[in-house]
């Protein structure tokens, strides 16, 4: 047994985070320590690398773009009581779905390939999403195991694909051929140039644009439809929804769904925005962090944009930081990713429950 | 003698909450000592003090006149405390003696723990006759044995004082006696009796004296043969209360809900509801007695469409119920209305804010929103007004839904079903874990409602509310309907018989 947690929402939406990475920082500062570093030189290199400069922001803000979408993705699902780790997967599909609207329609003009794309990336993430969804309404398949088998099943169908049937005869690359190029989505630097005015040139593209877009679109949905109201009911409290009338099943599916389809988002961000083309492996991993950031950003958009901004600047400056200081390594950086996902993740009840307990004092004291 | 226990000036605060303020209190030993008062009056937090479970945050414990300090439920027992809590824990795959031995197995290997738990066993049975078979699987037994299991264990572990909280909730009038029986020769053997309740009529019933806890504070020590319930009941509350609401007589209308035949399963396989026809009329209430767990909570959810029953059929009235239609969100549509048993797991949803849970059931009510948006300004609005209505207290609609108290929960729920003009309106417990104030408020709306001409089919596993407010009073045993009284003539002995199940020869 344990006082009831209480906080003012500030604190538990704003403090407790900030608390869990100044913490996070000092650990990891105590790793570089360890190899021989200064962790004060490396913090500089993190944060001149991913925000000193207009082509490291850019690259920071391409790199948010993706865990925004997957971190709603997460959220979604999290707010209707699943836990959807199978972004990676989802987003491995959608790229699929990109690559068979955009190479099979191109004779369309670019205002209708680019719609029907950002469709098609959307419909095969929600499928690959809908089937696990099904399996736990209708069948009480558990939603992580049967995600994670998912995110096999997706990675192995791309390469069966990618070398057998969608890659190009000439070429020795399990890759498509290029996306034509009127479905490219106009880079930042492109649209900023077109207005005269010339920033850094980087991967950064208008998909962040669409991924704010979502961030509003899912508060919307979750906090203020009739649809994201049985989401939660369902989601907090599965038996009420049954007194409601509320069918959990079909809940299930539509979350999952939804979730899917954000989840497809990280597809055109890294391909219709920057890559152009289908190829392996191009989710690198971020599906995953779409869990530490809906975690981070207690699944509110708000939170998840911010979240996902420290991992942009985590992600970006970390590569500066192992190019500048060979000593930290790539792996390292991981290293800090992974200690700053469990400081905000994993031990956030500890500083809850710390900075609950403080809050209680103050206001006996003051009573 | 020193007393058994003596509490002096505890403190305890859950952040803004004052648990307990400057509590004293005193138990004799070899006595039987009630502690009374409302819900959230801070009986349970002194008790969970006692036993260790939380620390005060000032404040001294005495046992046996001297003070000592109890951390963790393990000094407790040390101290010769025991307690059985309302919610049994005992582990139900596991034999008596297995239960009894956990935590006490006394070294590695079980053989020579278990010889003497079977000894001592055999000794408590001989003095206080505690008799149970040993060997039986503890989730086997009925409630009341399983009772005597947390019992035995609490005894087996050296308890001089025992604390009892709310221990008859889940038994029969019949194993209530057996147990107020047993706790009499407990007395007489020298044991320290502590009983948490609600219920005064077993305060007047057992204890030698009693304390009355208020907000927090013990506002009173009596004699039990110095007072009376109403006195009790004015003390607990810091008013007057009626304990009984006034109704008139009634003839009932045209019969709304019909229940012909109606068996459910649950979804173990195991059958829950055999056979229950019955009737309720307009301006009606008809009550339903039984010890909780004989197929009244699924029995009320088969009706409201939240269990699809294996056999038999509803009328609405006079109108036969589809299966196809037989779901919450039609039925609702169709005027029946239903306040559920369990308020926090299905009533309300206590991580909303009170004015989502206010739509709990309706959310697609088009008037609540305009197309897939809901308006919140309306709902905190309606909210609003409705606690105005309902006295609902703090009238706060943005308020977190487990903030509010227990009766003002329900009172949120009741308004949300109330205000919905029901035609069937179906009652679960409407004043379980409520304090007597809100009581008061809720009976006298169902009354207002059933003289309104509203059809009502009240649950409760409290006796006297069911014969305070019902015309008409079905007993359920083992999921069976095992009689029909009219409330006026009848009483609890014979209830009380119907309610274990000994066949009915009258109807």
């Amino acid at each position: 047994m344990s006082a009831p947690l209480d906080l003012p929402r500030w604190a538990d939406t704003v403090l407790v985070p900030a608390i869990s990475v100044v913490a996070a920082f000092l650990v990891a500062g105590l790793v570089v320590l360890a190899i021989g570093e200064n962790p004060l030189t490396a913090t500089r290199w993190l944060l001149q690398g991913s925000l000193g400069t207009g082509e490291g922001l850019g690259f920071t803000l391409f790199y948010m773009t993706d865990f925004i979408f997957v971190g709603l993705a997460v959220a979604v699902a999290y707010h209707a009581g699943l836990f959807n780790i199978g972004g990676e997967g989802q987003a491995t599909l959608a790229g699929l779905g990109i690559a068979l609207v955009l190479n099979n329609l191109t004779f369309l003009p670019g205002f209708l390939l680019i719609p029907l794309g950002i469709l098609g990336a959307a419909a095969f993430g929600a499928l690959w999403a809908a089937i696990p969804g099904y399996l736990q309404a209708k069948r009480g398949s558990h939603i992580v195991i049967t995600t994670i088998m998912f995110n096999w099943l997706a990675s192995v169908l791309l390469v069966y694909l990618l070398v057998n049937v969608l890659r190009e005869p000439q070429s020795m690359n399990p890759e498509t051929r290029a996306f034509p190029e009127q479905s490219y989505i106009p880079f930042m630097h492109d649209v900023f140039a077109a207005f005269g005015v010339e920033i850094p040139t980087s991967q950064l593209n208008l998909t962040l644009v669409l991924a704010l877009a979502s961030a509003y679109f899912v508060w919307l949905l979750i906090y203020r439809s009739r649809l994201g109201y049985a989401i939660r009911v369902v989601g907090s409290n599965p038996s009420a929804a049954v007194y409601a009338g509320i069918s959990p099943a079909r809940i299930i599916i539509i979350a999952m769904v939804l979730s899917g389809a954000l989840a497809g988002g990280l597809a055109v961000n890294e391909l219709m925005g920057y890559q152009h083309r289908l190829l392996l492996e191009f989710t690198s991993g971020y599906g995953f962090v779409g869990i530490a950031v809906a975690l981070m950003g207690r699944a509110h958009p708000v939170g998840i944009i911010l979240a996902s901004l420290l991992f942009g600047i985590l992600y970006q400056g970390g590569a500066e930081l192992a190019f500048e200081q060979p000593a930290i390594t790539r792996d390292m950086v991981v290293v800090i990713g992974g200690i700053i996902i469990l400081f905000a993740g994993a031990l956030d009840g500890l500083f809850r429950r710390l900075v609950a307990h403080l809050f209680a004092r103050q206001k006996l004291a003051r009573a | 003698m020193s007393p058994a226990i003596e509490l002096i000036a505890i403190n305890k605060s859950f952040g803004a909450v004052h648990a307990n303020k400057d509590v004293n209190l005193s138990v004799e030993r070899g006595t039987i000592h009630g502690i009374v008062g409302e819900n959230g009056a801070g009986k349970s937090t002194l008790m969970s003090i006692l036993y260790g479970f939380y620390e005060a945050d000032s404040g001294e414990v005495r046992v046996n006149g001297k003070p000592i300090v109890i951390r963790t439920p393990n000094d407790a027992i040390h101290a010769g405390i025991g307690m059985v809590h309302q919610h049994f824990m005992l582990v139900e795959p596991l034999s008596v003696v297995e239960n009894v031995m956990l935590g006490a197995e006394g070294g590695a290997m079980l053989r020579v723990g278990e010889a003497k738990v079977r000894a001592e066993l055999a000794r408590l049975a001989k003095d206080y006759g505690l008799e149970i078979d040993v060997d039986a699987t503890v989730g086997d037994l009925s409630v009341g044995l399983q009772q005597r299991v947390e019992i035995l264990k609490a005894l087996y572990r050296g308890a001089d004082i025992l604390i009892l909280d709310e221990p008859t909730a889940v038994l029969t009038p019949a194993e209530a006696d057996a147990l107020f029986g047993l706790l009499r020769s407990l007395k007489e053997q020298g044991k320290t009796v502590i009983l948490i309740t609600h219920k005064l009529r077993e305060i007047m019933a057992i204890t030698d004296r009693v304390s009355v806890m208020r907000r927090g504070e013990m506002v009173a020590t009596v004699e039990t043969a110095n007072t009376s319930p109403p006195e009790l009941a004015e003390l607990m509350v810091g008013r007057r209360v009626l304990l009984r609401v006034e109704k008139a007589e009634k003839t009932p209308g045209a019969p709304l809900l019909e229940v012909d035949n109606l068996s459910v399963v649950d979804s173990r396989g195991v059958l829950r509801v055999a056979n229950a026809s019955f009737t309720v009329r307009a301006g009606e209430i008809v009550g339903i007695a039984g010890v909780a767990g004989n197929g009244q909570s699924e029995l009320l959810e088969a009706i409201a469409g939240m269990r699809q029953p294996v056999l038999g059929s509803l009328r609405l009235e006079g109108k036969a119920i589809h299966s196809s239609e037989h779901n919450p969100h039609r039925m609702r549509q169709l005027g029946l209305l239903h306040v559920p048993e369990d308020r926090l797991r299905t009533g309300l949803v206590p991580a909303f804010p009170a004015f989502e849970s206010a739509i709990l059931g309706f959310s697609d009510e088009p008037h609540l929103g305009r197309g897939p948006i809901l308006d919140h300004d309306r709902l905190i609005e309606d909210l609003a007004k409705k606690m105005e209505q309902y006295d609902v207290r703090p009238p706060a609609p943005r308020l977190k839904s487990s903030k509010f108290s227990g009766g003002n929960q329900q009172k949120i729920v009741l308004a949300r079903e109330i205000e919905r003009n029901p035609k069937v309106l179906l009652v679960g417990q409407p004043t379980r874990g409520v304090d007597i104030g809100a009581i008061e408020f809720i009976h006298r709306r169902l009354i207002t409602l059933r003289d309104a001409g509203v059809a009502i089919l009240l649950v409760s596993v409290e006796l006297d509310e069911i014969m305070n407010l019902s015309d008409r009073i079905l007993t359920m045993c083992g999921g069976k309907i095992t009689g029909e009284r009219k409330a006026s003539q009848t009483n609890e002995q014979e209830l009380g018989l119907l309610m274990a199940g000994v066949v009915d020869e009258a109807a």
